[in-house]
């Protein structure tokens, strides 16, 4: 046996693509958790809040004094106490140099522009205390027209929302490539081609709908508060509330425990937040809020929002020739932290993997009387792909041509990476070819387009369709110098640092704070790998301004790409370090040490080898180490990425669609991503599971409903239809991989994949189902009604009805969606 | 007030309670058992769910009240960190949970499900878990977990 | 969110609760599964003064015979009734449609006599307790009476029920002869209610449907009968084409509402093929 077997045979596996159950799991299963709301600090106050009931008026009278003197309220506040005080909320990207900004009161002084708006706090020593008094506060309102429809709200002389600004628009933002000088001119592209498609699709208003409700607790000390908060961001809040509020920011601290789920919801400086800690510092005392569902649903950012005028261009061969995007995009009542920046994000992604010679973007930002929107899973990129993929399939029956026939004729071959698209993306690595013939073995394609013809032609009331999703995704936010190409307020960094600890066991501090991702497993994976010490004797630290001073956070799939790469250049640091330390213990020279599986190892000196885990206990010793070192292998590092990564994968669905009602379902759903380097299978599958849920809910269930008064009629899960297990199929999934060639991991992000990818395939497997029968759009969500009536009424299934259900007497109220009056209670029964 | 007496995970508890408090705020507040979480105001998510003599039930659709005389078992009640109960490994095993705030319903729900239906289908599951809403999981991994406790509680070998 | 306070009153008996309701003040709601009544408690649609909470009442539970009749209790859970055996040989529908009553935990709490009691247009009991001629008995300060289900759901979560009194068993005649039971569910998502369902019973002889009886969810204020298509299956050959036929008058008579899940002319037009589908079914089709 050689020396190099014997290494091999004995040398442990490597982390790195091993399906490690999750250390996170222990307390979450045992129901030993730390979310906020568990939170109790003695003499703690909690906060109720008093919200608007209407969509749009001018507060003309504010009447605390019954809920003052209510039993065990302590105070009450409005937004006329706090108005000095509250600042704005952050918007952190002005996408134009123009973008119109209202600020936005956390607690509104003298006008209310959505219903679900704070308008006073009552701050009780018990939660019912708090909630009752609610009641008791008598607020008058002098109604203004709500403003609701964008394509109204964009017309002259429309309501205005804000009546001090010109008009609704916050901003126009324009891509053009040709003046970008990454394509042709787009007008004469058009001008010259022989086909052009043009549709007008619309994304409809999501819910977040985590399962954590918000929740924040501050803690005054002295002129130090400490908070504790169920976000996503604990990191940036920091920043934000500190130049909100005044408080200093080395006198904040941020803790954002075990966070149920966030997908982009809690990606944001809340009005809640600020408030707490508003009154937390007023009264000098500690204060919880935590969020009933229909607050959540009502008070809590939305997502998506945008009717999108696309057009394409080709030729009869089905070349394609330019790209033509105009949007709407609802930004609701006010600018949040990156309202205005979702649809521009999403502005690089139109052109998705095909190669268009010519593209142009323009986007209105809208103000409209309801919650503001922000981010949610994909934020701008799910927008996108499904405006493309749709298209492309509309482009498909224009030109009577197959819809995979056409998208391989155009997209992007697996030999032209790195590929520079005409929104002058440079697309690192990829093969949709093989991601495209895998899926399709998966599905049993074949089997199910003969079927499909069959049910065709003996008129089957339940018809059966093909959708195909052939996206990418711009992942890994993100390189900063980019981000501030574009205005963005921040960079998009992530730090990391490693403490190598005396018993040899090994702290990592990420600035990326995980709300269920699993960073603390896969985090434990690349340091077990980086630094040869067991996966066991790693703990990672997060989520804590005290513990990780600097980070940026967790969206945008960024944690491995760029969370992930900063552990991994600590991890080398340490190593660099720890050589030093190994080849003064070794007595051999620096150049003669090889490390390998957690030891340093002199080349050719069988026997003489230093563990990495023993340098620790040795530089905590600190009896022997070298002259011109510090006693410690600890190392912090910084990484800037200098490009977006970019996944990519083939999405397919089955659809049956039941001609009789309307309703649909999903037959079978398979699809396969090209996420770069796997770091751990289970949690990379687990994620793409849940985004496909969430996109294949956009696709058939969930919509944020506003009457004619702009009351939210899905205030609450009865209305909010959230799938459950029962209203998802099985899915089929498999990974091709190309290494991402930015980041020494490989890796390209699968946070949103699921997400994005999933949603057009759905539609287009329904239309490809009724297509034959006339339909050539249907409205999201796929109803059944919709669906019948586009089947048999043609058009697109049309305007649901505002109405809430009759379930529980409505189960809504005035404080859970607002005032009815007659005009949104056509045809309702609440 | 009312006075009311209840046994939760083993153990006895006597305690005055408004009528109004909800059975999962009285597990919550006042006896800190904080494994057991409120997602939602109607009923619908399931995050709440104990089992209220040995039946699984929204803890958040019942008055604290209406358990006096009864045993209550949480998840903090149903195995620990040493000995897991089968169900709440098989979550572990399976990656059946993300962010874990379903999670403690979703495995008291799967418990009684289990109880009544031994060997359930991959539908049987989907539709005895109807009542727990998960946003991270798309479902898939619970119905393995479920399938994989559903083994092992029955002494045969874990399917995947 | 919580409730708004009120008092609270756990009696044991039928008597004790009577007593409960009267001295119980101007707004007292009864308690029975709670399933539907908290969650609207907690959003403060309700806030009664007294809570009667009826879970301790023993002899409100369970399921019995008496001749031709089937009694149950008002108080027997949707779990109970799921898994009675008599309710599975003589009542099949009833088991039938409480299966698809929301999902498994509020099925233990939830009884057969609250979600009556509730009158909720898109619950699924109300159609099927007027498709089965069952009927009410209510107990009251001045004695117990008893109301068919006709008469039972007066209006929008309205019954025959006054104040004062106490809806304590549902007499449900059994079904004899060769009696086949669909209930035909619609909605969007597993846990959902109703946006519309057929609940059907159908008796077919010598290959002829001999008497057909279809109730309906949420195609108008209460349950009610699809009279019209009963009367044109009476008689009627058990074929898909006269099936149909008489399925097209299903909405006749139905006032249906209009909300984000449906406007009412679709649900006019999914009660059709509900049905259809539901005689179908029930006729072995």
């Amino acid at each position: 046996m050689t020396v190099t077997e014997d290494a091999a045979t004995l040398a442990p596996a490597k982390e790195v693509g091993q399906p490690r159950r999750r250390k996170e799991d222990a307390r979450l299963i045992t129901g030993r958790t730390t979310w906020t709301d568990n939170m109790v600090l003695n003499g703690m106050l909690h906060l109720a809040v008093v919200r608007s009931p209407v969509a749009h008026a001018r507060i003309t009278g504010v009447d605390v004094s019954a809920a003052q003197q209510a039993p065990n309220v302590v105070a009450v506040l409005t937004g006329r106490d706090l108005a000095a005080e509250q600042g704005s909320i952050p918007c952190a990207w002005p996408v134009t140099a123009d973008m119109v900004n209202p600020g936005h009161p956390s607690i509104a002084v003298d006008q209310v522009n959505h219903v679900g708006e704070a308008v006073a706090i009552v701050v009780g020593r018990t939660k019912a205390a708090a909630t009752d008094a609610v009641e008791l506060v008598d607020i008058d309102y002098e109604l203004l027209p709500p403003v609701l429809d964008m394509e109204t709200a964009v017309q002259d002389g429309a309501d205005l929302v804000h009546d001090e600004l010109e008009s609704n628009t916050s901003y126009h933002f324009v891509f053009d490539a040709g003046e970008a000088g990454t394509g042709v001119d787009t007008e004469q592209a058009f001008a010259d081609a022989e086909v052009v498609v043009s549709r007008r699709l619309v994304q409809q208003r999501l819910i977040p709908a985590f399962m954590e409700p918000r929740s924040v607790v501050v803690q005054p000390q002295g002129d130090n508060f400490t908070m504790w908060s169920a976000t996503q961001i604990p990191h940036v809040l920091r920043v934000m509330l500190a130049m909100v509020t005044g408080v200093p920011e080395h006198k904040l601290r941020i803790i954002a425990p075990d966070v149920g789920g966030g997908f982009g919801g809690k990606l944001q400086v809340n009005p809640e937040e600020v408030l707490a800690l508003l009154v937390a510092r007023r009264l000098g005392k500690p204060v919880k809020w935590t969020e009933t569902r229909s607050e959540s649903l009502m008070a809590a950012h939305h997502g998506r929002g945008q009717v999108q005028f696309i057009d394409i261009a080709s030729d009869r061969q089905g070349n394609v020739k330019g790209l033509r995007v105009r949007l709407l995009a609802d930004m609701g009542a006010y600018l949040r932290l990156i309202t205005p920046g979702v649809p521009a994000l999403g502005a690089f992604m139109f052109p998705g993997i095909y190669k268009f010679p010519a593209y142009r973007f323009e986007c209105d930002g809208v103000f409209t009387n309801k919650v503001p929107t922000d981010a949610y899973r994909g934020a701008g990129r799910p927008e996108a792909t499904f405006a493309i993929e749709r298209i492309m399939d509309e482009l498909a029956v224009e030109l009577d041509m197959d819809p995979l026939e056409l998208r391989r004729k155009n997209w992007i071959g697996a030999e032209e990476f790195p590929f520079t698209t005409v929104a002058g993306l440079e697309y690192d690595s990829g093969d949709y070819e093989q991601a495209t013939q895998k899926a399709l073995d998966l599905l049993g394609y074949d089997e199910l387009r003969a079927e499909q013809k069959r049910r065709r032609e003996s008129n089957d009331p339940v018809q059966l369709g093909i959708g195909f999703s052939t996206f990418t995704e711009m992942c890994g936010l993100a390189p900063s110098r980019v981000l501030g190409s574009l205005s963005y307020g921040a960079g998009g960094w992530e730090s990391a640092s490693i403490r190598m600890l005396p018993t040899g066991k090994v702290e990592v501090v990420t600035g990326s704070t995980p709300h269920g991702q699993g960073h603390e497993t896969a985090w434990s994976q690349l340091v077990a790998d980086q630094l040869g010490v067991p996966f066991e004797d790693v703990e990672v630290l997060h989520g804590d301004t005290a513990v990780s001073p600097r980070g940026m956070d967790t969206y945008g799939s960024r944690s491995l790409v760029v969370g992930g790469t900063a552990v991994v250049k600590a991890a080398e640091k340490v190593v660099a370090k720890a050589r030093k330390v190994a080849a003064h213990l070794l007595e051999a020279s620096e150049d003669d040490l090889e490390f390998a599986d957690g030891k340093f190892s002199v080349r050719g000196t069988p026997g003489a080898a230093v563990g990495i885990q023993e340098i620790a206990l040795a530089v905590f010793a600190a009896h022997n180490y070298p002259e011109d070192v510090e006693p410690s292998i600890d190392a912090e590092a910084t990484f800037d990425p200098v490009n977006f990564s970019f996944p990519h994968g083939t999405h397919l669905c089955a659809m049956e669609v039941d001609t009789d009602t309307g309703m649909v379902k999903i037959r079978k759903y398979a699809c396969v991503d090209d996420v770069g380097t796997v770091v751990n299978p289970l949690i990379v599958e687990g994620q793409i599971h849940g985004g496909l849920a969430q996109g294949i809910a956009q696709a058939l269930y969930e919509e944020a409903v506003y009457d004619a008064d702009g009351n939210l009629t899905t205030g609450s899960f009865v209305d909010y239809l959230v799938p459950s297990a029962a209203d998802l199929p099985h899915f089929d999934t498999a990974n091709t991989v190309h290494v991402a060639p930015g980041n020494p991991i490989g890796a390209k992000g699968v946070g949103e994949a699921g997400c994005i990818a999933s949603t057009p395939a759905v539609v287009n497997a329904a239309l490809d189902a009724v297509r034959h029968l006339g339909v050539s759009d249907i409205l999201m969500p796929l109803t059944p009604e919709r669906v019948w009536r586009a089947i048999h009424e043609g058009g697109d299934g049309g305007a649901r009805a505002a109405a809430g259900t009759n379930a529980y007497g409505g189960a809504q109220t005035e404080s859970t969606a607002g005032v009815s009056t007659p005009q949104s209670s056509l045809g309702g029964d609440r | 007030m009312t006075s009311i007496n209840v046994r939760v995970d083993g153990a006895s508890y006597s305690d005055d309670v408004e009528p109004r408090t909800l059975l999962v705020h009285y597990l919550r507040e006042q006896l800190g058992k904080v494994g057991t979480v409120v997602g939602c105001d109607t009923s619908n998510c399931g995050a709440c769910t104990v089992h209220l003599d040995g039946n699984a039930v929204k803890s958040c659709t019942v008055f604290a009240v209406q358990a006096d005389g009864s045993e209550v078992t949480t998840i903090e009640g149903v195995g620990s960190a040493d000995a897991l109960h089968p169900v709440q490994k098989a979550f572990h095993e399976m990656h059946g949970l993300q962010c874990g705030f379903c999670t403690p319903g979703m495995i008291m729900a799967s418990i009684d499900l289990l109880q009544e239906n031994p060997s359930p289908s991959e539908t049987e599951i989907r539709e005895g878990i109807e009542g727990n809403l998960c946003r991270c999981t798309g479902y898939q991994n619970i119905v393995r977990a479920v399938q994989q406790a559903a083994g092992e509680l029955s002494g045969s070998a874990g399917q995947a | 969110m919580i409730p708004a306070p009120f008092a609270y009153a756990r009696p044991t008996t039928v008597d004790e609760a009577l007593q409960a309701i009267a001295d119980g003040g101007e707004d007292v709601k009864i308690l029975a599964g709670g399933q539907s009544l908290i969650p609207v408690m907690r959003l403060r649609l309700a806030a009664p003064e007294t809570v009667v909470d009826l879970t301790r009442v023993t002899e409100l539970r369970g399921v019995r015979e008496e001749g031709d009749t089937l009694v149950i209790g008002a108080m027997t859970t949707h779990h109970d009734v799921i898994t009675d055996p008599l309710i599975a040989q003589h009542a099949p529908l009833i088991a039938e449609a409480t299966e698809t009553v929301a999902d498994r935990q509020v099925r233990r709490r939830g009884t057969f006599g609250g979600a009556l009691a509730h009158a909720d247009p898109a619950g699924d009991l109300p159609a099927v307790a007027l498709a089965l001629d069952a009927e009410f008995v209510i107990a009251g300060p001045n004695g117990r009476r008893t109301v068919g289900a006709a008469d039972f759901f007066v209006d929008y979560l309205t019954t025959a029920l006054e104040d004062g009194e106490l809806l304590v068993e549902i007499r449900v005649p059994k079904l004899s002869g060769t009696w086949g039971v669909r209930y035909e569910k619609f909605n969007r998502v597993a846990q959902a209610w109703s946006i519309v369902a057929v609940a059907a019973a159908v008796r077919r002889e010598n290959g002829h449907i001999a008497e057909a009886r279809i109730g309906l969810t949420n195609m108008g204020p209460t349950p009610l009968r699809a009279r019209a298509t009963e009367a044109a299956l009476a008689g009627a050959d058990a074929t898909p084409e006269a099936i149909a036929a008489a399925a097209r008058s299903a909405g006749e008579g139905t006032s249906p509402s209009s909300d984000l899940n449906g406007q009412a002319d679709y649900r006019a037009h999914l009660v059709q093929v509900l049905t259809r589908r539901a005689v179908s079914a029930a006729a072995g089709l």
